[in-house]
């Protein structure tokens, strides 16, 4: 299936992350969203706002950050695409939801434009500091994906494909995108609609009677159904068998966990998602996402010109983290420097990956700036130093 | 020869009424002996059945709680979602799908507490939805603690000396906050709530009924009120039947009088209209409207 030739603003344009996120959902085929206004964040749905009349959507400001995000999952299972936008206190707001989408395998998109916490922390300026939020901040175990766009491009890019694989897995996908990347103007390319692949739901093709609202067939992820069609189905964020049905037994709990995790783990190589830069042979890796990564360029560029056989790995895709790559790569190279701007997230992944196998340096950087290269640099001499 | 045609007779099955409204398969309920909530799906079932709606195009949306679990029992649309929200999730419902007839049917602790923002701002945009509150004055399901409803000096697990949080007065509350139709009964009037419900559900707009119910459970014993049938014969003897009454003048106090009735009947704009039809008017032509 192709995008909507009617709604994509194909072109070059000149716009913020922000706006770039906006029209990755239009011509994703969002047609619900829900949204409370907060900084960092807001003109995603702004933009939303001015567009919508003319391409057929509805956007409607909630009252809160609880309600836009339950508000979209009600469209969902009213057959559209949709998806809310907010950034830390709203996100924190939001982990209800994620935790009902997931259990409920409700198919969304939230974006959160990541800033300075913790509370309301720096409203305006930059961090990477939810990163393990957006991966266990709702209560009980589950799986999400998790996307980060490092450039207004990729803010449209990677938009469509997070509502792809929202689609794909029915999974709530959170874009993780940053002040840096949300308010930063760059040139973006929108490709014609034919040119833009969207994943279409796929609802059963069974009659109502013979429909089970989690069977999943040997899949691992089962068909959809919407209100209004006669399946008459329940769907409850309470532990529940295939029919739907609320089911409170360990037996049913394993089965069900099982499987939420299961397909995502199990997919994680075709979710994955990584840029290299001279990987082969390097000492040092650096394993950078986000803006952060940009700001690795020099530092590894200068370090490259002095001989130091330096790396760079950027992580598009953060969840599922990919732990075979790199547990394979930590077999082959002697240090990993991980600059986040938080003080140490994914550096854990990381190191919990290599297990022991390389040696480990965070550069941490507590939000409100991007770091400076020459600390990314200073750290990267270090481990070569101490290796 | 007459034994012969006895034995022909085939009597039939006793069958619940509403049977093809309910998901029999998930029976029996989890509702206490004496509680009201089975009475209020009674008279849902009896209203949608009168109503004569496409079923297929019903959708019903509870919290959570003892009456959020009534979603799971209707043989319709359901969602049971989380605690509060569900006002929220049917909006998003409705809009993304304007054929659908939505209702929330929850309680009061989860509409109320929890939920009450989201049910003021519903009812301020004229969201196109049913709103059926069963009011048991406490939370049931959690065990006994007091609800933004319970009445002062009644009392509830978390104010064992007697309640002196001061409660809302539901009609009150959605009357100002721009609900379009109003009504409270109890759970004795099971012939104005069915006729509510079915006027609610004929609105346009966003309407609440109100419906008062018995926890025998966790209300009424720890309050020595008796059983079930003790709260009815309390209901039919301290009910007074108000329609048009002022919304202000309906709070409730600890077993005192219950006005019950029709408060509120007026036409709002829906919020689907007034969006239409403004956008309309900016854009002319080039709106390109929802097409659901």
């Amino acid at each position: 299936m192709k995008a909507d030739k009617e709604t994509v603003l194909t072109g070059a344009h000149f716009i913020d992350g922000d706006h770039a996120a906006c029209e990755g959902a239009i011509a994703a085929g969002c047609k619900f969203v829900a949204g409370y206004p907060i900084t960092p964040s807001t003109e995603v749905v702004e933009r939303i706002a001015l567009r919508f009349p003319l391409v057929g959507g509805i956007f409607i400001q909630m009252e809160d950050e609880i309600a836009s995000s339950i508000a979209i999952q009600g469209a969902v299972w009213a057959g559209k695409k949709a998806m809310t936008v907010t950034s830390g206190p709203g996100f924190s707001l939001m982990m209800e939801h994620i935790g009902y989408a997931a259990i409920t395998e409700t198919p969304c998109v939230f974006i959160n434009v990541q800033r300075g916490g913790p509370s309301t922390g720096l409203p305006t300026l930059p961090a990477q500091a939810d990163m393990m939020q957006a991966r266990w901040g709702s209560h009980g175990d589950y799986e999400i994906i998790a996307i980060v766009p490092n450039s207004p491009q990729e803010c449209f890019d990677l938009t469509i494909r997070a509502f792809n694989l929202s689609e794909e897995y029915r999974v709530p996908v959170l874009v993780m995108m940053d002040e840096c990347v949300g308010h930063m103007t760059e040139k973006v390319v929108i490709p014609e609609a034919r040119q833009i692949d969207i994943v279409e739901r796929k609802f059963t093709k069974k009659p109502p009677g013979e429909y089970k609202m989690f069977e999943t067939n040997g899949t691992m992820v089962p068909e959809m159904v919407k209100v209004g069609d006669g399946y008459r189905t329940h769907l409850t964020g309470l532990t529940h068998d295939e029919q739907g049905y609320p089911a409170m037994s360990p037996k049913v709990q394993q089965r069900m966990l099982r499987r939420l995790v299961d397909k995502i783990l199990l997919n994680e190589e075709k979710i994955r998602h990584i840029e290299e830069d001279h990987v082969e042979g390097a000492d040092v890796v650096v394993i950078s996402y986000g803006i952060t990564s940009r700001v690795v360029l020099p530092a590894v560029n200068k370090a490259r010109k002095e001989g130091v056989k330096v790396g760079h790995i950027r992580l598009i895709t953060v969840w599922p983290f990919p732990e075979s790559y790199i547990r394979e790569l930590a077999k082959k190279v002697s240090a990993f420097v991980v600059p986040e701007l938080n003080l140490g997230q994914i550096v854990h992944e990381v190191e919990r990956c290599a297990a022991g196998n390389a040696v480990m340096q965070l550069v941490p950087h507590a939000g409100g700036a991007v770091h400076a290269p020459e600390d990314i640099y200073d750290t990267i001499k270090g481990v070569i130093e101490h290796a | 020869m007459l034994d012969q045609q006895t034995a022909e007779i085939e009597v039939p099955e006793a069958q619940n009424p509403v049977e093809s409204l309910l998901r029999m398969d998930r029976m029996p309920h989890i509702w206490c002996p004496g509680c009201g909530i089975g009475t209020t799906v009674n008279c849902f079932a009896r209203a949608l059945e009168q109503s004569k709606l496409d079923l297929d195009k019903v959708a019903i949306v509870s919290g959570i709680g003892c009456t959020g679990r009534v979603a799971g029992y209707l043989n319709l649309d359901s969602f049971h979602t989380t605690h509060g929200r569900a006002i929220p999730f049917a909006t998003g419902l409705k809009l993304a799908n304007p054929d659908l007839k939505i209702v929330v049917y929850s309680g009061d602790g989860d509409l109320f507490a929890i939920g009450g923002n989201h049910f003021i701002h519903a009812a301020r945009r004229n969201v196109d939805m049913t709103v059926i509150c069963v009011n048991n004055l406490i939370y049931g399901m959690t065990g006994g603690q007091v609800a933004p409803t319970t009445p002062v000096t009644a009392k509830g697990t978390t104010y064992p000396y007697g309640s002196y949080d001061p409660p809302f007065n539901l009609p009150y509350l959605a009357d100002s906050s721009g609900a379009g139709y109003v009504a409270r009964w109890t759970v004795y009037h099971v012939r104005h709530v069915t006729k509510a419900i079915k006027e609610a559900i004929a609105h346009r707009g966003f309407s609440f009924v109100e419906i008062i119910s018995p926890c025998p459970t966790l209300y009424s014993r720890r309050n020595r009120l008796g059983d079930g049938l003790d709260q009815m014969k309390f209901y039919k003897e301290n009910s007074e039947i108000k329609n048009g009454a002022d919304t202000k003048e309906v709070g409730m106090d600890f077993q005192g009088k219950i006005i019950v009735g029709k408060f509120v009947d007026r036409e709002r704009k829906t919020y689907r209209q007034l969006m239409n039809e403004h956008l309309s008017n900016v854009f002319g032509e080039q709106f390109t409207p929802y097409e659901g």
